[in-house]
């Protein structure tokens, strides 16, 4: 649900308008104090960590189901949840971190 | 997991067809269906892109102009431009099938399907709307 | 118009093939001809050792299901004019083990039929001298839809999972199982959720959605699979953070 409504804009402003200068990119400064706000960064927690389990979770079927690898199970779970934890947790550290 | 299930006797002369690895190209339907799960790997693309610019951000300011720099690159630009139609195709594929699963009853009749996904649609709108007020400085 | 439109039918004879054929057949194309029409005019005229089901002729009964061009449709609803000028493929139902010709093997959907118990669970029974169950028509609008399954398995030969994994319950199953939870008369919704929320119930669906737009009597089996996930999910959640509710 997260993924559908928030990431088509965030992937619009941030990897097409700001780049290509359709848009005027906020500078450092101000993009830093916005994501120094606590609210910013519980909102780009969820951003990051509500889409990587559902990629977890569809991969796994895909890979299960379209290239019918089911034997390999126990290694396509590790990859799909555990990469979805490890990368929530990567996120979890740069958020806290800001300075 | 290979074994055929106990409850269809195993009759030497009936005819299994395996199903092959390739089923997905079969119909068009299943080619759709496997692309829309594949959006999931734009959605995982989005999220790495954005770790690597909270990364740079905390990194200071030369690394973030760095950062930038590389995100004007003509393969990360093409690569943007194809997750973003991905992401696009996931979010209204996602808003298509809403109504299904959320079988809505007011008032003892079920609300058409059209109604909830319209409904998606404008919450998708007003919160687009929303957060690039936000990051263009609202 | 065309006279003739050719049929190509996959033939196997268990006692001389060891993989399908298939055989081509000349039928008259007429307007209001159905596939099921070309079949038995086939069996009649042309080759009587072809084996096929068929019973009601009028979309009821769920004995035809057979591909027809890849697709899989019921034999008698499906018309030889949407198909011109052909020729038309007409194959036994998908992921089902063939027995002979076009004639498949269903036990499989059966047992799993039978294993969600497709009737109505009452834990207390009303004594015959308080009457039957009543219903409002409001009540009943919960599930006809999915009471009207003719139990076809079309939606089992469009579901690529059941075709990946034989342990898959399938769209009919599940739907049915849906439309006895919603039953305001039944009281056996945990039982089915117990048997249904394992990998081989509803969580193996990943709702391609093809059960629903194959089913010819808009059962939407899909739609159900989802809900029923979403109740299936809640109950989970309920079940661990307020463990003390009755089981």
């Amino acid at each position: 649900m997260v993924a559908a409504l928030l990431v088509p804009i965030h992937l619009f402003l941030y990897g097409l308008a700001f780049p290509l200068g359709w848009l005027k990119a906020p500078g450092y400064e101000s993009t830093l104090a916005l994501v120094r706000l606590p609210f910013t960064r519980v909102y780009l927690f969820v951003l990051c960590a509500l889409p990587l389990f559902h990629w977890a979770h569809r991969f796994r079927y895909t890979l299960c189901d379209g290239l019918q690898i089911k034997h390999l199970n126990e290694l396509i779970n590790l990859f799909c949840y555990g990469g979805a934890i490890g990368g929530t947790a990567v996120a979890g550290y740069l958020l806290w971190n800001i300075p | 997991m290979r074994e055929a299930p106990a409850y269809t006797e195993y009759h030497p002369k009936w005819h299994r067809i395996r199903t092959s690895t390739y089923w997905w190209l079969g119909q068009r339907a299943y080619l759709k269906f496997i692309l829309r799960e594949l959006s999931s790997l734009a959605v995982a693309f989005f999220v790495v892109i954005t770790l690597l610019h909270i990364r740079a951000l905390t990194q200071g300011p030369e690394a973030y102009a760095e950062f930038e720099a590389w995100l004007r690159a003509p393969l990360l630009i093409a690569l943007n431009v194809v997750s973003f139609c991905f992401v696009l195709f996931h979010a209204i594929t996602w808003f298509n099938l809403a109504p299904k699963a959320l079988a809505v009853r007011l008032g003892g009749k079920r609300m058409p399907d059209f109604v909830i996904t319209a409904l998606n649609y404008v919450v998708w709108l007003a919160v687009s709307a929303g957060v690039a007020w936000f990051v263009l400085g609202g | 118009m065309a006279k003739t439109i050719t049929l190509e039918v996959a033939r196997y004879r268990p006692e001389r093939d060891t993989t399908p054929v298939f055989q081509n057949y000349e039928v008259p194309f007429r307007k209001d001809w159905v596939i099921l029409d070309a079949l038995n005019y086939i069996k009649d005229q042309a080759d009587g050792s072809l084996s096929f089901r068929w019973s009601c002729r009028m979309g009821i009964c769920g004995s035809c299901g057979m591909m027809v061009d890849g697709a899989p449709k019921l034999a008698c609803a499906t018309f030889l004019s949407d198909y011109a000028p052909g020729p038309v493929r007409v194959e036994p139902l998908r992921n089902f083990p063939v027995v002979r010709d076009l004639v498949i093997e269903m036990t499989d959907f059966m047992v799993k039929l039978e294993r969600v118990k497709p009737w109505i669970i009452r834990k207390d029974d009303k004594p015959l001298s308080e009457g039957e169950f009543l219903q409002n028509p409001e009540q009943l609008d919960t599930y006809r839809q999915f009471s009207m399954c003719i139990n076809c398995m079309l939606c089992y030969a469009a579901c690529p999972v059941y075709g990946l994994d034989p342990l898959f319950s399938g769209p009919a199953a599940i739907a049915l199982a849906q439309r006895y939870n919603l039953d305001s008369r039944d009281q056996g919704s945990k039982e089915r959720l117990d048997i249904l929320s394992g990998h081989e119930g509803i969580w193996g669906c990943t709702f391609v959605g093809e059960c629903t737009e194959v089913c010819p009597k808009k059962v939407d089996p899909a739609g159900a699979i989802q809900q029923y996930k979403l109740t299936a999910a809640k109950e989970w959640f309920k079940s661990f953070l307020m463990p003390w509710g009755k089981r």
